[in-house]
């Protein structure tokens, strides 16, 4: 039977002592976390261990002994360590040693339930203990069973479980072998405790803080929900209105992410992060956009620049109508229709204009103050874009409306009067075409009707059609905007820059290599996360 | 260590099995497929240079013989680092699992491990690509679900394409660790 044995590659180089970790039965395999160096008390060991397995739930146990012979071969230490056995009984007893200026390390297994020692294939699989326990290799189902730390189902992965193992002793890595204890071990921290002042530090600080926000975003979003915003004309605009869509939604995620509840799973705590590196980039980019507006009065050329673009606009458009109003691309219109759809909209034009005008000595201040909205993100500021844009083009939404009205009344008088013409009428209670019998003057006044309609159908189609296009424009430059502001939202950046500067941590899988063999020694196997 | 073997793959090109044994569970399959032809560099060069010598002439712009070295250089360099595999390796222990590696001509290596749990058996199939019929060694993974089933197919050498005098050695190998594992798992 072929055991394997997973070594942590920074216990190579520690001195000789007891090996703990965790047995696999069912899958045969050893995975070795730590090693505790001599002297040791036999009983505190036990009870470290009962300690350990109380907080990780993971059953960690004395698997063998480790010999790093620094000097020439030593008697009686190996003969101290055999003895060992029989204090920490455990099924197969491993015996690890290592020679000094040797890449081959002896393994051997002491089993003493059958008779006669059989001498099992061991395979060495080195593995980084430090990588391992950060990155999360498909963690076994604890949602199926509500027992964790065991592996029920027999398709679990079996690598998974060396990870989890790893992952979930993270309290026998607190302690260290220069710490003044009962206990010295020997593991990934040995070579210096790894820890950031700076995250210690966060760490303290996040719950005062996040129930200082949690207070805060309450009250906004009481205040947001408050019945005087509810009646009815300003609910409408609200609606409309994109920036509040995009408030809400950015108050939303700050809920989210300063709630008092810690992450329950992996997936919870890769979303916070992800909406939290959201929120802080689009906040420096828009502080940023806020830094470079404020300089050098473009806030004041911007709103010099705004009015001769509205005028502009509205030539184009007179000029637009005046095309049409002639002979457009060669189609002869309906003379007395036509003058009247020109004026109606030139009229409206130029109402548009005067407005505008009105308007222009605020437009400064108004943009001023709107500009200041940038420091709570560059997607408020698009959306408050979006709704300038929405708001000055707002004459050609007027067109595009008229257009299609008419355009819609005309198809429905056109489709009725052709049932008539067909001797067929619409049954509204049935909500189909049924035959019917019309008296004369009702078939005369319904010909007439139809034909006029139909001959007036080209002159009211253009206008739809000249209008509907401008519509899609501005819905265009609209949608572009949407876009940008949506992928601000929800790409995940975190997890982008996870995969580029730390891919271990969002392992895929694993990778072994094969390393120098001798005959007659253990398979050594080297297991890296790419 | 073993020297390496000749074989051919379906188009007729030249390749070289390396069998190493590790040990009585672990053993690597290592093919070489052909280096990248000198003939068949020059060509593609060739012709994307006349092709911007032409438009040259028509349109006297000196941009397009520029934009033609670099296309070719980075076409050159996209080629060797996403395209052409050097070598295709197929390592197998034992109650751990198969791992394939495919290194290409610029040094990068993908990697695929999937564990034993997984493998239901290594076997050699057939397919009819256009109007050729091809072996191909391939992985059945089991089917969590449905226990007899298999969920997936995964093929082997897939750039390299050996014949089917290659796929048996590898396969006769494949099949002797598959089995060696069965009788231990079975007496366990």
């Amino acid at each position: 039977m072929v055991l394997k044995v997973f070594f942590p590659s920074c216990c190579s180089s520690a001195d000789s002592g007891l090996l703990i970790g965790r047995w696999i039965p069912e899958q045969n395999s050893a995975i070795i976390l730590a090693v505790v160096h001599f002297p040791f008390i036999p009983f505190q060991v036990k009870q470290y261990l009962s300690e350990v397995q109380k907080v990780s739930q993971i059953e960690t146990v004395v698997l063998g002994t480790w010999c790093n012979n620094k000097q020439e071969k030593e008697e009686s230490l190996g003969k101290f360590l055999d003895d060992l056995s029989t204090i920490f009984s455990h099924e197969p007893w491993l015996q690890i040693s290592k020679e000094k200026g040797s890449k081959f390390w002896n393994c051997h297994t002491l089993s003493r339930q059958a008779g006669t020692p059989k001498e099992d294939q061991i395979i060495l699989i080195y593995y980084d203990q430090r990588k391992t326990m950060l990155s999360r290799l498909h963690p076994p189902e604890t949602s199926l069973d509500n027992q964790p730390g065991v592996i029920t189902a027999p398709d679990a992965s079996k690598l998974a479980a060396v990870f989890d193992t790893v992952a979930r002793n993270e309290v026998l890595f607190l302690t260290d072998r220069y710490d003044e204890g009962p206990i010295k071990l020997s593991h990934w921290q040995s070579e210096g405790v790894e820890a950031s002042i700076i995250v210690e530090l966060a760490k303290q600080a996040s719950v005062p803080v996040c129930m200082l926000l949690t207070c805060l975003l309450s009250l906004v979003s009481g205040l947001c929900r408050s019945r005087i915003l509810k009646f009815w004309p300003l609910s409408f605009i609200w609606s409309k209105l994109s920036t509040c869509e995009q408030v809400g939604y950015r108050l939303e995620h700050l809920r989210f992410v300063f709630s008092n509840q810690k992450a329950e799973n992996h997936t919870q705590f890769m979303r916070k992060a992800n909406i939290f590196v959201s929120l802080l980039l689009d906040m420096a980019l828009g502080i940023m956009l806020l830094s470079w507006l404020y300089r050098k009065n473009r806030i004041g050329q911007l709103a010099e620049a705004l009015i001769p673009v509205a005028d502009h606009v509205a030539r184009e458009l007179q000029d637009l109508l005046q095309w049409l109003m002639g002979v457009p691309a060669g189609l002869k219109m309906n003379r007395a229709l036509d003058q009247v759809l020109g004026r109606f909209f030139l009229y409206h034009i130029h109402l548009w204009i005067s407005y505008i005008h009105l308007l222009s000595p605020f437009i400064e201040m108004i943009l001023w103050y709107v500009g200041l909205s940038a420091c709570l993100g560059l997607t408020v500021v698009l959306s408050i874009l979006s709704d300038i844009i929405a708001l000055l083009t707002f004459h050609i939404y007027c067109f595009y409306v008229y257009g299609a009205r008419l355009y819609c009344l005309k198809i429905y008088g056109l489709s009725s009067l052709w049932r008539l013409f067909r001797g067929k009428k619409w049954n509204v209670l049935r909500q189909r075409v049924d035959s019917c019998s019309y008296d004369l003057d009702q078939l005369f006044i319904g010909t007439l009707l139809f034909t006029i309609l139909l001959f007036l159908l080209p002159t009211t189609a253009l206008y739809y059609l000249v209008f509907t296009l401008l519509r899609l424009l501005v819905v265009f430059v609209q949608g572009l905007i949407h876009l940008l502001v949506d992928l601000i939202d929800s790409l995940p950046f975190y997890s982008i820059g996870l995969r580029l500067c730390r891919s271990y941590r969002l392992a895929a899988g694993v990778k072994f290599r094969v390393l120098e063999q001798e005959v007659g020694r253990p398979l050594r196997l080297l297991m890296q996360i790419p | 260590m073993e020297e390496p073997r000749n074989f051919s793959d379906i188009d007729g090109g030249h390749l070289a099995l390396q069998r190493r044994c590790y040990s009585p569970s672990c053993r690597e399959f290592c093919l070489s497929c052909p280096r990248l032809s000198l003939r068949s560099l020059t060509a593609a060069t060739c012709s994307v240079w006349l092709a911007a010598y032409g438009l040259f002439a028509l349109c006297q712009n000196s941009m397009v013989l520029s934009a033609a070295i670099f296309i070719t250089l980075l076409g050159l360099l996209g080629y060797l680092h996403f395209v052409k595999i050097d070598q295709e390796t197929l390592l197998i222990i034992g109650s751990l699992g198969i791992q394939m590696t495919s290194s290409y001509a610029s040094g990068k290596e993908s990697t695929t491990f999937i564990e034993m749990g997984k493998v239901k058996d290594v076997v050699i199939n057939e397919a009819i690509y256009m109007q050729k019929v091809i072996y191909y060694l391939c992985i059945l993974l089991k089917d969590p679900v449905e226990p007899q089933g298999v969920s997936q197919v995964v093929p082997v050498f897939q750039s390299a394409k050996p014949r089917l005098d290659c796929l048996i050695e590898v396969y006769r190998s494949c099949q002797e660790i598959l089995a060696h594992q069965e009788v231990t798992s079975a007496s366990s």
